[in-house]
């Protein structure tokens, strides 16, 4: 009976339930310091002027590298604890409190936030490092460090924030921070254009995610996550359901998905380390984090899912296909990237078998997508700024290092075992074949188109015959450029093993986002053979179009018109052009037209009639004294006339 | 006598006073019809408290006595004034007022 009553004991004053949230202390209380270091470092720079050109770029780096550094020691700390123990809440200040409405400035440290953390800062360091390199002739480096360190202090208040409020702040930032950066050479038109269509395209999405807060806040009355953890089960299912899709529509502006998906690829008018730093570690990746993040929400609404399937299978065919037609190296990395969000945003929507596979992913995309902008970059640098991969060709043995390391980056993003894409792309297909057949076959297909467009970059940039422009003398890239490429490279090599093996992603995302195995048809062994088959026709195709036979210097003209469309975006801004644009512009046309001749002649109008009937009034003021006399006496005969007929009557 | 006759004689000086008012210009005259105007009114009021028997009208007679000492003051202040200024009287000149 003791031995009973003690177990008793034992369970109940056990372990913390699972998922608890914990008071953050000791090493956990420095999370704050992960934003609040680059944000110092942005104002620095920013408000120091040009005294700090000296060493800005250094403190900027140093900056990025302290909160990565801190980032390394939060994760060692959060590993040292019991599992189920590894979410930690840490409230900062209330920042607004009126009526019913209070909104904390909290943050939240958690297996998902602190994989996000990392990725956000080592890849956002790496780009830093490479950038003093890159943008070492430009007199405004200073400024651009400035607004990447904005940047990654923005994205970490996003995946930090510990409610959807806070994360709405972030998001914000985040969207500023890719102005600036797509606009940092504003003086050339098609960037200024390009950021401010990243920005009108990304309010597009914010204004989805505006809606949702507001909704969540009138049904239940919360908006911190642990709170819509809690009450979403009481929810009305169709409210649950809309919240699901304007934070999708928030996901596709900010990931740049179908059909909000017009703004990545003109985003690449921005130096090419903002291109790896949108693409890789900040920006794109919050969509994703998003919608993981609110899986609470989506795993209650199939109709919601759906959706976030239907978006990530569209765009990671869109994205591909793209991909296949573009001679701008930038251009043809940007297909690739929405692409790739498309198989996180897939994997997302398709609830507990995805999420974990949604963000190992997208942190192996991070790595090797990072080193293939940077490696595109390098190429660039070395071919006098010029982008186009007609002009390019047998780079190989003038740039050793950047062929070595954009050929990992290849390997991984192509997913060939033991890469580290192999790994999280293969356990995408297999969870979209275990829920919709589909999907599943269009994520083998988009496999596939991956290999020929990335075999297709490889081989017209650094193999078959030169088509060098007259006068460029291409040439391999200082070591701060290099190193950053290598150790992009090792980490897109072995960052799937070590990640799924080694740190053993399943378990460590499971507690936040829910883990299942996926159970589909198709058994994994054929499956996996199936993906490798065509992963290998799709890149011999490319590798027998564009490295054994000649690539013309000029492209092609007399082509298919799959070709066409593919070159024109799949005519994404031609759609948004007749369907929003024209319509907007005869709206505003009308709207001026009503304006001046309805509303302001109305005005007008009533003004000139009351201008005339006094001008006709004031005809009666003769300035006789005898006149207004005599019309005292009438008015007065007149009302004495009245008093008698009242009184007589 | 019959009080209707002294209401009688009133309403002539009345209507006497406002003919003139209308239809002079000289700036005295006017004036003098407005007296006229006034004395007729002040008749009125005493035949109705002759009439009612009380002393109501009597009491406004005398108010409109000491109104009408303190308008010829005014008025002929600014009569004499006007005069000094345009060397005329007449009521139509000063119309400066009109747009």
């Amino acid at each position: 009976m003791a031995v009973i009553t003690t177990g008793l004991t034992i369970l109940t004053e056990g372990a913390p339930n699972p998922g608890e949230v914990v008071a953050a202390s000791g090493t956990f209380a420095l999370a704050p310091l992960l934003i609040a270091i680059p944000l110092a470092s942005a104002v620095v720079l920013l408000l120091a002027g040009r005294r700090a050109n000296a060493w800005g770029h250094l403190l900027g780096t140093a900056a990025s590298a302290a909160s990565a550094v801190l980032g390394v020691v939060l994760l060692v700390a959060m590993m040292g604890q019991p599992e189920d123990a590894r979410t930690f809440n840490q409230p900062l200040w209330t920042w607004i409190d009126v009526g019913s409405f209070s909104a904390d400035v909290a943050l939240q440290l958690d297996p998902l936030s602190i994989s996000f953390v990392l990725l956000v800062t080592i890849v956002g360091s790496l780009i830093h490092v490479y950038s003093v390199g890159y943008m070492a002739h430009d007199p405004d480096r200073r400024r651009f460090f400035a607004y990447l360190n904005l940047f990654i202090a923005a994205m970490l208040l996003l995946v930090l924030a510990d409610n959807y409020l806070l994360l709405y702040v972030g998001w914000e930032g985040v969207g500023l921070a890719s102005y600036l950066l797509i606009g940092f050479w504003y003086h050339k038109p098609s960037a200024a254009t390009a950021a401010k269509k990243a920005f009108v395209v990304n309010r597009v999405g914010d204004f989805g995610l505006s809606v949702a807060i507001m909704v969540m806040f009138a049904t239940m009355g919360t908006f911190s996550f642990a709170g819509v953890n809690e009450t979403i089960a009481a929810v009305d299912p169709d409210t649950v359901t809309w919240i699901g899709l304007l934070l999708l529509l928030a996901a596709c502006g900010k990931s740049a998905q179908f059909p909000l998906q017009s703004w990545l690829l003109d985003a690449m008018e921005g130096p090419t380390p903002v291109s790896a730093l949108i693409h890789a570690a900040t920006m794109v990746t919050a969509g994703v984090y998003l919608i993981v993040r609110s899986n609470a929400i989506y795993d209650l609404t199939q109709t919601a899912q759906l959706a976030v399937v239907l978006v990530g299978t569209i765009t990671l065919l869109m994205g591909a296909i793209i991909g296949t037609a573009k001679d701008d190296i930038k251009k043809g990395l940007a297909g690739s990237t929405m692409s790739q969000i498309g198989y996180m945003v897939l994997a997302a929507g398709l609830g507990p078998v995805g999420y974990v596979f949604a963000i190992f992913h997208l942190l192996t995309h991070g790595m090797f997508k990072a080193g293939l902008f940077l490696g595109a970059g390098s190429v660039m640098h070395g071919m006098n700024d010029d982008v186009n991969m007609r002009h390019y060709g047998a780079l190989r043995a003038a740039m050793v290092v950047t062929w070595a390391t954009f050929g990992l980056g290849f390997l991984a993003i192509i997913g060939i075992p033991p890469f580290s894409g192999f790994w999280s792309k293969d356990e995408i297909i297999k969870a979209a074949f275990a829920e919709h057949t589909v999907a599943g076959v269009a994520a083998l297909l988009g496999a596939g188109v991956t290999a020929f467009y990335m075999t297709r970059m490889m081989a017209m940039t650094f193999h078959g015959k030169a088509r060098w422009e007259p006068g460029v003398h291409p040439h391999e890239s200082p070591a701060v450029m290099t190193v950053p490429m290598i150790v992009l490279a090792v980490g897109s090599a072995f960052g799937g093993l070590a990640l799924l093996f080694v740190g053993n992603i399943e378990e460590w995302l499971a507690p936040v986002v829910g883990f299942e195995k996926a159970a589909g048809p198709i058994p994994t062994s054929l499956l996996i053979a199936m993906t490798m088959a065509v992963v290998v026709v799709g890149a011999v195709i490319g590798w027998r179009q564009y490295a054994m036979r000649d690539v013309p210097r000029m492209a092609p003209m007399q082509v298919s018109w799959a070709t066409r469309a593919a070159r024109a975006d799949l005519y994404g801004d031609a759609v948004n052009e007749a369907v929003f644009m024209r319509p907007g512009q005869y709206l505003t046309r009308t709207l001026v037209w009503t304006d001046n001749k309805v509303i302001d002649g109305a005005v007008n109008g009533t003004a000139a009639g009351i201008g005339g009937l006094s001008a006709r009034a004031r005809r009666w003021q003769s300035g006789y004294v005898r006149n207004y006399a005599l019309s005292m006496l009438l008015g007065a005969v007149l009302v004495g006339a009245a008093l008698a007929l009242v009184r007589f009557a | 006598m019959n009080p209707t006759n002294y209401l009688v004689l009133s309403a002539i000086l009345f209507s006497i006073g406002a003919a003139g008012v209308l239809v002079r210009r000289n700036a005295i005259v006017v004036f003098m019809c407005i007296e006229l105007m006034l004395n007729a009114s002040n008749l009125a009021f005493v035949t109705f408290a002759r009439m009612n028997g009380t002393l109501d009208g009597q009491v406004v007679a005398f108010f409109v006595m000491v109104v009408a000492a303190a308008e010829v003051v005014v008025g002929l202040a600014i009569i004499v004034t006007i005069f000094r200024t345009r060397n005329s009287a007449s009521v139509d000149e000063p119309n400066l007022l009109r747009l």
